[in-house]
């Protein structure tokens, strides 16, 4: 079991460092561009009064290393901003300010995320048992007709960008059949029924793009599983081909599964971003491509940050989840 | 140092006495889908490529504005049936401002194609440099580039991708921005493929042999590694332009990508979005567009892959019992492979 602790503990340092490293490079990226950042960073109807406030509350005087310094302490500890005439607190974990919002960024991030924790989290259970139950169907029923049918729709299933898939759904689902409401987000703590209609295109826009992948890698570890010598043995001992199938070929494929699961949430976030946008949820995607199209820099840092967190988070998260499927991991 | 020893050593590669390329050329033909792709592709780079003379042939150009094509006093919508079809325009006109959109899909295709071979170039350019310089670098240069793929590998590619574009400069022409920060921000799988196969390379006589007798680090990486890294990274690189077009597509819809009046598949969608009811086709036609591109693509590249490396894809074959590709070559290969299967189709 040590080893296993162990292993979990060098995984949690890793997780931290490639969150640091990941920090560094988005702060110098984003604030050692060419150009006037203070300019930038405040927008562009600001007064040069402004601006030079800007530029101080941002530290440009000073190196850059110090400036990220500044930048990490904010977030361990929060940061004083001193407006001139009062000073403003920002919490820790301080992002900075949203000059162009007159906001901080960590709570412009903290309003967004309910709906994008929502949207991912609920698409993720849909996309699992979707992949999942397909991958697990077309190896059951491999080399017959279904099982074809199966691998093409999948097939379609990846090559069709996420949101191609959503704008169909939304026209057909809601705009001419008229089964669902056209969607929109309500809290869960408001009302969870319509939480959840409101949600339901969302996320199987999302989960169907993903789910694609799942089919596809259950399938095909279920049939590399198949073809092992302790199926083998099972069959000649007589069990039965649904127990085969579904529990051992199925327990084969897990820990790939697991470690799919963490590569995917990263592209479901990506991929939330355009469904938030598509179905105007007002969540960090948009948020985050609204920043963008009107460049509110401490936004886009702050937002990829958060999200980079939660991409490293998942990623540690799995792989411990993976030693624990397989243990032949921790000995490597 | 022959070909034949680099390429008995690689996965995937031809057997001596054969020409590698001809022998992938016959394990591409033996795929009836993979052929119908590249057709299909062939067919859209053609496209592509004689935009200007198919819309020379129409009569019309992308950016011409035909305000007596749609009916303003219904709020744009094109004039006659089908959004505005006929021999002048041959697939209707755009809401709103009249442009013709046979012209727009074709004019599109550049673009959709173009950034997303672009972002690919510069995807396995940087990838394998870095991962070949990781590889034969020092411990310390290993471990700062490998953290940065590692890094790059991780983040989702739509958000880093936007995040950069909130930071480029405006005035540079668009696509080929485009092309760059998609390329920017995914390189890291092929970076880490170079660098394991580069790492795998360099232990073997030959380029032990060609240390031996003299030759720069510099000589080894283009003469004795790079060859050997073509077959992995081809792989890679055949699966990435298919991605490639839906990120540019799914940028473009967002409206942060290329930018109207420049024609792209996803800008047109991002327009067509809230005229579906009146004019349909505006929204049916990029999206057809993209589906049957990407599909074809995928195809394409998965039928490289199998071209490529018949181990990895006849481990995902086991048990299917299709007697066409028992009675290939492919079959040769069957024994199940490491316990890889996600590198295997993803």
């Amino acid at each position: 079991m040590s080893g296993f602790t162990g292993f979990a503990v060098r995984r949690t340092v890793s997780a931290v460092l490639t969150l640091l490293a990941l920090s560094v490079i988005i702060y110098v990226v984003f604030y050692a561009t060419p150009g006037n950042v203070a300019q930038i960073t405040c927008g562009p109807r600001c007064s040069p009064e402004q601006v030079h406030q800007v530029a101080q509350q941002l530290r440009l005087d000073d190196p850059l290393y110090l400036r990220y310094w500044h930048f990490l302490q904010g977030m361990v500890v929060g940061h004083d901003y001193s407006t001139g005439t009062s000073v403003e607190h920002c919490p820790a974990p301080c992002l900075g300010l949203s000059y162009q919002s007159d906001q901080q960024v960590t709570q412009i991030i903290l309003n967004k995320l309910p709906v994008s924790l929502s949207l991912v989290v609920g698409g993720m259970v849909l996309w699992l048992l979707l992949g999942v139950g397909t991958g697990v169907l077309s190896a059951w029923r491999r080399g017959r007709f279904s099982e074809r049918a199966l691998t093409g729709v999948t097939l379609a299933g990846v090559a069709t960008p996420a949101f191609v898939i959503g704008l169909v759904l939304m026209i057909v689902v809601c705009g001419q059949l008229e089964l669902l409401p056209f969607p929109e987000y309500v809290p869960f703590s408001d009302d969870p029924e319509q939480w959840m209609w409101g949600l339901l295109l969302p996320w199987v826009t999302l989960a169907l793009g993903e789910a694609a992948y799942f089919a596809r890698l259950t399938r095909a570890s279920m049939l590399e599983t198949l073809a092992e010598d302790h199926i083998r043995t099972f069959r000649a001992y007589g069990v039965g081909e649904r127990s085969i199938v579904g529990r051992h070929a199925l327990r084969g494929a897990l820990a790939p599964i697991i470690a799919l699961n963490a590569n995917d949430f990263g592209s479901a976030v990506g991929g939330a971003v355009l469904i938030e946008s598509l179905f105007g949820l007002p969540g960090i995607g948009q948020e985050l491509v609204h920043a963008v199209t009107v460049v509110d820099l401490p936004v886009v840092v702050g937002m990829v940050l958060v999200i980079g967190f939660f991409v490293v988070l998942a990623n540690a998260v799995a792989d411990v989840l993976y030693a624990v499927a397989d243990r032949r991991v921790v000995l490597a | 140092m022959s070909e034949a020893l680099v390429a008995a050593e690689i996965p995937g590669a031809t057997a001596p006495g054969i020409s590698g390329a001809r022998q992938f050329w016959r394990r591409l033909r033996a795929q009836r889908a993979a052929m119908v792709a590249a057709g299909v592709v062939a067919l859209l780079v053609l496209v592509a490529l004689a935009a200007p003379l198919l819309t020379a042939l129409e009569g019309q150009d992308p950016t011409t504005y035909h305000p007596s094509l749609v009916d303003s006093a219904r709020g744009g919508v094109p004039i006659g049936s089908f959004g505005g079809v006929s021999g002048d325009h041959w697939l209707g006109v755009e809401p709103q401002t009249g442009r013709d959109l046979f012209a727009r899909l074709v004019y599109g295709a550049r673009v959709s194609l173009g950034v997303a071979l672009g972002a690919t170039a510069v995807q396995v350019l940087l990838g394998v440099v870095v991962g070949v310089a990781a590889a034969l670098g020092n411990r310390w240069v290993d471990q700062l580039l490998s953290r940065v793929t590692d890094i790059i590998v991780a983040m989702p590619l739509m958000i880093m991708a936007l995040a950069l574009l909130a930071i480029v400069p405006e005035n540079f022409p668009r696509p080929i921005l485009v092309a760059l920060v998609i390329g920017f921000v995914a390189w890291g799988t092929i970076g880490k493929i170079a660098r394991a196969q580069t790492l795998t390379l360099k232990e073997l006589d030959y380029v032990a042999a060609a240390r031996l007798s003299g030759w720069g680090t510099w000589r080894i990486a283009r003469r004795e590694l790079l060859p050997g890294l073509a077959a992995p990274v081809i792989t890679y690189a055949a699966l990435m332009v298919p991605a490639n077009i839906s990120i540019e597509a799914s940028l473009s819809f967002l409206g942060v990508g290329v930018k109207p009046p420049t024609a792209s598949w996803g800008q047109m969608l991002s327009s067509a979005n809230v005229w579906y009811q009146a004019a349909p086709q505006y929204l049916l036609l990029p999206a057809a567009a993209l589906f049957v591109t990407v599909l074809a693509l995928t195809v394409l590249g998965d039928g490289v892959r199998t071209a490529l490396d018949p181990r990895a894809a006849s481990r995902l074959r086991v048990g299917t019992g299709r007697k066409r590709e028992a009675r290939s070559d492919l079959s040769g290969a069957a024994e199940p492979g490491p316990a890889n299967a996600k590198e295997a189709i993803s």
